[in-house]
């Protein structure tokens, strides 16, 4: 589709987990191998923010990390705006690169603890060559203006801020490319409720006055019902469910979907009714044949036991993997 | 607050304040490095001119007049009529230059190593490290031996005095650099994976710029600990290596082949040729080792 | 309250540091009741966990009590001397950390941790000690339990690990236990299963729990009652029904405000201005002040006292204060 800016197209990353070579030769163990994703493939339209739910070993920080090129896809093709990018080539993907950015999860490892703020929001800047001399300083400024800090706070180093202004010092950095695109890592996680509620609300608006793009990743449903136009439930390393925001909420379609939202504690003490949550994530280097989820399901029969499910569309813009969604 | 307030208040500046051990060490290693640097200015006597020594003069207690020419040296003439006290304060300007030097090119080397093992991982990473290692199993002092001997069959003898002293800083040097190497090798491989380096690499920043600007300046903090130590294991180091004949040639003696003089003469009487070049040493060196020591506690968050 | 199991009267504890002596927490006061859990919530740097290693006995240097009492059932228990309070430590007060990984011991088994524990603080033998242990296991949700009690704590997965350390905890049977954090480093599933645990649990043996969190949805599950904490004082006490959704502290209001939740939408989050202070550089009068919406100028001269509102509600906050001047 042509309103997409970033396609995805099953993807596939294999770990290689083995012991080193000489305790496999000495102890005869095989190779082992880790499937961190498998056969995923989603697309997100211009302006929209896309969020990938899921929780640990699900696969959603490696799906982030291939999207960004900081690790080669085992298998399958990442489009950006048209582009594959294993078959670009390498002048037309620095161009690229200007266009995409990553916000991170930990607001104190994603600042170089010994770099001015100055010097780290305009580090992309200077290594696209958009701006030089004095007119950095000033881009930097502005932007800082833009997050909600002070242009005073370029001379200060990471250290001296707290994890609020750091992560916002973070999306300065992200902006100051002018990227189209934004991938977030969990960019909340690692933050105090009022404080998350400070940089989602600054997303927002920067969303609407840039047009940003947003794949936004988090294990927290709350925040992404309030972030997220479409949502893709993720476990295991493959999409069990997608659909839009709201969709998802009122009527989820895959039982392990069900299950989260019923495991999202309930903070308006409606009492709602809840199915208590049962089994925990399997190791994902030994996963359980056919459907992944199965050992934890209430609706498993044979089937599920044999052969995975794949993703497949339903009601206009949902998907499941499911034989017997809702 | 301007950036020297700032550092004047900061933590490692307030730590130096109230550490007496650091204030005293500091004062003395400064004290000896600046009269060492000052050394023609300072001394009476310039005690590697061989012209200017006097046979007559040898063997002057410290604060006596010589019984033949009636002159007075500080602390004394050793066998050759060289002053004492200018000796030490030549010897010392070698001992530390080579100290120095050594110490830099071995953190040059161990941190570009370090950085290349850390970074590249896998089979470069594996193969400088049993360099490393195997390196490691013998004593400093024999590789130090070994690469001044093949220095010495290389070199043809008409220039091996003048190529002596950088023979000198270069075995030294080589012996030393695994430690800078494996500690820059460990914080490499845990800075590689933060955050803020992949956001420089996301943005496509070249991995040489990556490991240089980014990775650099975060394990430096070590490193800095160890060359303080280094520093002062280098000089002894040097001392040895001239106390056993291969060092720095005789007519430049440094403070260990004054020691190697003073070594001889001890028994019959001689006792300052020995004593005074010894306490100076030992002064260098301790001053420089506590200084370290009180370096590596004040930059451990841990123990603040 | 009538006979508390444990009671904090004005607790201080202190931290003296080379640019002055700051305090962490400045005088709080709340009970906690047999068999009742109380949640402590807070964002980071408000003094929740500081509270809990205060009143076991597990401050670090140079963290010091430095004023106040902290009463469990009618036995003063801040000033005991080293030996007496780590006798009490897992008999009486029973702990569960964050990190379960961190909080096992890496190096025995689970049955040796717990049989240690066990033979400590109960007059039991060996034998007995493992019986115990084994139905404490299976108790907490371990399946085969008699056969994975032999076992060392990185063969079992996160959430495992945590009902282990649960069980641990629950051990010699305290009275009291407190439990700092014990969801956040999993994953919501397991998050959800691990506080009925806790809940099931308590409410079974009669223990308290002082659920210490950052966490509301987790209080608004699992506590009775609910003390907010900020900058290291008491903001809010009250039954966790009405705090959550009758707040009054306007702390607690922005709080609640900024928390997305299932249940509705918001176009904005509820947005609290600024930050929690830095420890040096608190405000005087109401910690909160540069913050508040309903700011008024006696907030910023005196600092507001705990002030009860209704049955078991306490607020501290001038605008609850009929004879002063309010706003």
């Amino acid at each position: 589709m042509s309103g997409d800016l970033l396609e995805v197209r099953n993807l596939w990353r294999r770990f290689d987990v083995s012991k080193p070579w000489l305790n496999r030769v000495i102890e005869r163990d095989e190779r082992q191998w880790l499937t961190a994703v498998s056969d995923v493939s989603f697309s997100i339209r211009r302006g929209e923010t896309f969020a990938l739910v899921g929780e640990s070993g699900s696969g959603k920080s490696t799906i982030a990390k291939m999207i960004v090129g900081l690790i080669a896809p085992s298998d399958g093709h990442i489009v950006f705006d048209g582009a594959d990018l294993a078959t670009v080539p390498h002048a037309q993907m620095r161009k690229l690169r200007r266009r995409f950015q990553m916000i991170f999860q930990d607001p104190f490892a994603s600042l170089n603890p010994r770099w001015r703020v100055a010097d780290i929001i305009a580090e992309p800047i200077r290594t696209f060559g958009l701006a030089s001399g004095a007119e950095v300083g000033n881009r930097v400024a502005r932007l800082l203006d833009t997050v909600g800090l002070s242009a005073s706070d370029s001379d200060k180093f990471p250290h001296e801020f707290s994890g609020g202004q750091r992560q916002r010092i973070a999306i300065a950095r992200a902006l100051s490319s002018n990227p189209d695109f934004i991938v977030c890592d969990e960019p909340t996680s690692a933050l105090d409720v009022s404080v998350q509620a400070q940089i989602l609300n600054l997303m927002r608006d920067l969303q609407d006055e840039f047009g940003l793009t947003y794949l936004f990743i988090s294990h927290d449903l709350s925040v992404v019902r309030h972030m997220a136009n479409r949502i893709g439930v993720l476990y295991l390393g493959g999409l069990v469910e997608v659909a839009n925001g709201k969709e998802l909420f009122r009527a989820p379609q895959h039982p392990y979907t069900h299950m989260l939202l019923d495991a999202v504690p309930d903070l308006a003490l409606s009492g709602r009714r809840r199915t208590p949550v049962s089994g925990e994530i399997p190791n994902p280097i030994d996963p359980p044949p056919g459907c992944p989820f199965h050992p934890r399901c209430p609706k498993m029969r044979d089937i599920c036991r044999q052969e995975k499910p794949a993703l497949e569309t339903r009601k206009s813009t949902g998907q499941v993997a499911c034989y017997f969604p809702d | 607050m301007n950036r020297f307030a700032r550092f004047a208040d900061s933590d490692i500046a307030w730590s130096f304040r109230h550490s007496p051990v650091a204030i005293v060490s500091a004062t003395v290693a400064l004290i000896i490095i600046l009269s060492a640097v000052f050394a023609p200015l300072i001394a009476p006597h310039d005690p590697f001119n061989p012209a200017t020594l006097n046979l007559m003069d040898g063997f002057t207690p410290p604060m006596e007049p010589n019984a033949i020419s009636g002159n007075v040296y500080w602390l004394g003439t050793d066998n050759q009529g060289r002053d004492i006290f200018s000796a030490i304060l030549y010897g010392a300007r070698i001992s530390l230059f080579v100290g120095f030097s050594a110490v830099l090119f071995a953190m040059v080397l161990g941190i570009l190593l370090g950085l290349t093992a850390g970074w590249r991982g896998g089979m470069v990473d594996a193969v400088l490290m049993r360099i490393a290692d195997i390196q490691l199993s013998f004593p400093s002092i024999l590789i130090a031996l070994l690469i001044f001997g093949i220095a010495r069959g290389i070199i043809p003898p008409s220039m091996r005095e003048d190529v002596a002293i950088w023979v000198l800083i270069i075995s030294i040097g080589l012996s030393d650099w695994v430690q800078f190497a494996r500690v820059v090798r460990g914080a490499t491989l845990v800075e590689k994976n933060k955050e803020y380096v992949q956001a420089a690499r996301i943005i496509g920043v070249h991995p040489v710029r990556v490991v240089l600007g980014h990775i650099l300046p975060n394990v430096m903090g070590p490193v800095l600990v160890i060359a303080t130590i280094s520093l002062a294991l280098a000089i002894i180091a040097e001392a040895t290596l001239s106390f056993l004949g291969v060092g720095v040639p005789p007519t430049q003696p440094s403070l260990g082949t004054l020691i190697r003089i003073g070594q001889g003469f001890l028994f019959s009487g001689e006792w300052w040729i020995l004593l005074f070049p010894s306490i100076a040493l030992l002064a260098l060196a301790l001053s420089v080792n506590l200084l370290g020591d009180w370096l590596r506690d004040a930059l451990n968050p841990k123990l603040r | 309250m009538a006979d508390p199991l444990l009671s904090v009267r004005d607790l201080v504890v202190e931290f003296p540091t080379r640019r002055g002596i700051l305090k962490a927490i400045d005088q709080i006061s709340f009970d906690i009741a047999p068999g009742e859990v109380l949640g402590v919530v807070g964002e980071s740097g408000a003094g929740k966990s500081l509270t809990g290693a205060a009143i076991i006995g597990l401050l670090e240097p140079p963290g010091r009590i430095a004023g106040g009492e902290i009463w469990l059932r009618g036995q003063r228990i801040d000033n005991l001397p080293r030996e007496a309070m780590r006798r009490m430590r897992g008999k009486r007060i029973g702990m569960v950390f964050q990190d379960p990984l961190t909080s096992l011991n890496p190096l025995y088994t689970v049955s040796r941790q717990l049989s240690e524990t066990i033979v400590t603080h109960l007059d039991v033998s060996q034998a007995e000690a493992r019986k115990r242990a084994i139905a404490l296991l299976d108790r907490v949700g371990i399946p085969a339990a008699a056969r994975r009690i032999d076992d060392y704590p990185h063969h079992f997965s996160g959430g495992m690990r945590q009902r282990v350390v649960i069980a641990l905890a629950l051990a010699a049977e305290p009275e009291l236990v407190i439990a700092d954090e014990p969801t956040t480093a999993l994953d919501v599933s397991v998050q959800a299963q691990i506080i009925e645990l806790i809940k099931e649990i308590c409410a079974e043996r009669g223990s308290s729990v002082m659920l210490i969190t950052h966490d509301m949805g987790v209080i608004a599950e699992t506590a009775d009652r609910v003390a907010v904490l900020y900058a290291g004082r008491l903001a809010e006490i009250g039954p966790v029904r009405e705090v959550i959704t009758r707040a009054q502290h306007p702390y607690t209001k922005g709080l609640m405000g900024s928390i997305p939740t299932l249940a509705h939408d918001e176009d904005r989050l509820v947005q609290i201005p600024g930050s929690m202070p830095r420890l040096n550089a608190i405000p005087p009068g109401c910690a909160f002040n540069p913050r508040c919406p309903e700011v008024f100028d006696r907030c910023v001269r005196e600092r507001p006292e705990l002030l009860d509102t209704s049955p078991g509600r306490q607020v501290a906050c001038w605008l609850y204060d009929e004879q002063g001047a309010g706003s």
